[in-house]
């Protein structure tokens, strides 16, 4: 059985204007091990998804379908098992890490609160754990870093400290949201690297949202493709990029530049794409 | 001396900033050249200095040595210079920045904001000047009815047509792009792209275009220089750059981008070998 399961999730928001339909029929797995990746433009629904995955949908949402996490039904979990489930199995990093963190405690202190407030770990023993996990995400002098605070360290260093904060209750699934977006080109391939090699190590289940098909390639194992809060193509990473079948996918693909591409045509837009596939927007 | 198809030359331009009485060389003896109708990319990280290179070259910042020409002639951007002095500089010039959620005007629609321009360097006004300000909206592919919008109403890449159509109101001769394509969706990101490659061809306009992003500075430009930590490490034309690459830093920039069959190991691998050879930032 997978870890995650979601079948048939849907999720619309009531507001004084009318209902606005986020997410229409979303199914996936996660197995252990296996990274999932949920490709797509903003407003896509990605986020929302993941939103369902912690139970943190939006208040007065309307979600139907469920999400099953390790034989529990999220939509319709308590507050103590949500709160459970998001301190010891489910960890999420997002694309801002300056957004994520107290500007003013120092980072050891940040990424030891949450397990040693929790009660999982003394705070000996969680100090000796972040500096293992900051070796393990290649940060140096880990007990050097424990002291700075966050201003002190760059985008890439501390989206790595993240990643440590996230792992500290060894989590069985982790949720990044974008989480190479913000960084630098040198430090994505450094990241994207890092979070493979951890998902391998610990068999820790995946799901990765981007906007990038290529960036979703290097990591994933199977791709979602997401459009206006649906799954418009779904398969295996190489299937959906070598051969993409839904006409979205393939704009998606062909409106980036490529490197030693053309330049002297004109980029197909996703509309133009879709238009000359003859497909209904 | 550079040479009547010159128009825009840097000459060893160094700017240096001090904070606790730590130095930091952010711009180190930078050249370049920028040919009249050419477009320019400067490539880099963050802390590589292009922005500041580029907020020097619009006046944003002061060069502590070095000096810029202007079709040959000394370009001098005098804090105390005159008012019409400023408004020729303006003329020259203009910047588009990555985010127009922060560089417009909340309260200004793009009529407002044009009439407002057109009248402070053309004294226009009335039906000539709606008349120029639907030429203007009409170059940037947007509608009269999103002219008349506030930019909380537009979406993001509506907003950067406005941040364009501002900028060309003036007639510039040379716009700076900073990363003013970096935070668009694909599909939007195509439509900018088409669009300042159509305006470049149709005004003959000349571009500075700042990006990390390689496969979209090839799109754009015909010439690159590729910047670290404050340095021109490798310059030429974009195409020979991008293909073939001489600096180590050129060549870990081009292994980290994400492309079909993409791995980062070999990225992560010449990031080590590079920062090897360098004394720490």
């Amino acid at each position: 059985m997978p870890l995650l399961s979601i079948r048939g999730l849907s999720l619309s928001i009531s507001g004084r204007r009318g209902t606005n339909v986020v997410l229409t029929d979303v199914s996936f797995d996660v197995d252990e091990g296996e990274c999932v990746a949920l490709v797509g433009e903003s407003g896509s629904g990605k986020s929302m998804t993941t939103k369902c995955i912690v139970g943190a949908q939006p208040e007065g949402s309307e979600i139907s379908g469920s999400v099953d996490f390790a034989g529990t039904d999220i939509t319709r979990a308590s507050r103590s098992t949500l709160l459970r489930m998001r301190r010891a199995e489910v960890a999420m990093i997002y694309q801002d890490p300056r957004s994520g963190i107290n500007p003013i405690q120092r980072v050891g202190d940040f990424v030891v609160e949450a397990v040693v407030a929790s009660g999982a770990l003394t705070q000996q023993a969680a100090r000796t754990r972040a500096i293992e996990l900051m070796r393990a995400v290649r940060l140096r002098n880990p007990e050097q870093i424990m002291m700075r605070y966050p201003f002190e360290l760059s985008g890439g260093m501390l989206q790595r400290v993240m990643i440590v904060s996230a792992l500290m209750g060894s989590p069985r699934l982790l949720l990044c949201d974008e989480p190479t977006t913000a960084l630098d080109v040198t430090n994505q391939a450094e990241v994207v690297n890092i979070l493979g090699d951890l998902q391998k190590k610990r068999r820790l289940a995946m799901v990765f949202i981007t906007h990038d098909l290529d960036l979703a390639a290097a990591i994933s194992d199977r791709v979602c493709v997401m459009r206006d809060g649906r799954i418009v193509e779904s398969g295996t990473t190489s299937q959906v990029l070598n051969a993409p079948s839904h006409p979205y996918t393939k704009a998606l693909l062909s409106s980036r530049p490529t490197l030693g591409g053309d330049t002297a045509t004109r980029l197909p837009t996703i509309a133009e794409t879709l238009a000359a596939e003859g497909a209904e927007r | 001396m550079s040479d009547q198809h010159t128009l825009l030359a840097a000459r060893s331009v160094t700017k240096t900033f001090t904070k606790r009485s730590q130095t930091v060389t952010a711009v180190n003896d930078v050249s370049f050249e920028l040919p009249a109708g050419g477009s320019l990319g400067i490539i880099g990280e963050s802390g590589s200095g292009k922005s500041t290179l580029v907020r020097i070259v619009i006046g944003l910042e002061t060069a502590d040595r070095g000096s810029f020409l202007y079709r040959g002639e000394e370009h001098k951007l005098d804090l105390r210079r005159s008012r019409r002095q400023r408004l020729t500089d303006a003329r020259r010039m203009q910047i588009v920045f990555q985010d127009p959620t922060v560089s417009l005007d909340p309260r200004e629609t793009l009529r407002e904001s044009l009439s407002r321009i057109l009248h402070l360097h053309y004294n226009l006004s009335g039906p000539s000047a709606a008349s120029r300000i639907r030429e203007l909206t009409g170059a940037v592919g947007l509608t009269e009815r999103q002219a008349d919008a506030l930019p909380s109403q537009l979406s993001g890449g509506q907003k950067q047509r406005v941040a364009i159509a501002r900028a060309l109101s003036v007639e510039p001769e040379i716009l700076i792009l900073d990363e003013a394509v970096s935070a668009l969706d694909v599909s939007v990101q195509a439509q900018i792209l088409n669009l300042l490659n159509d305006l470049r061809a149709k005004l003959g306009l000349s571009y500075l275009f700042v990006s990390h992003d390689l496969s979209v500075v090839q799109y754009v430009t015909d010439h690159a220089i590729v910047m670290r930590r404050g340095q021109v490490v490798e310059a030429g034309d974009t195409r020979s750059v991008l293909s073939n690459p001489q600096h180590p830093y050129t060549k870990l920039l081009l292994a980290s981008v994400p492309a079909p069959g993409w791995s980062p190991d070999a990225a992560v691998l010449l990031r080590r070998e590079l920062e090897a050879t360098e004394v720490p930032a």
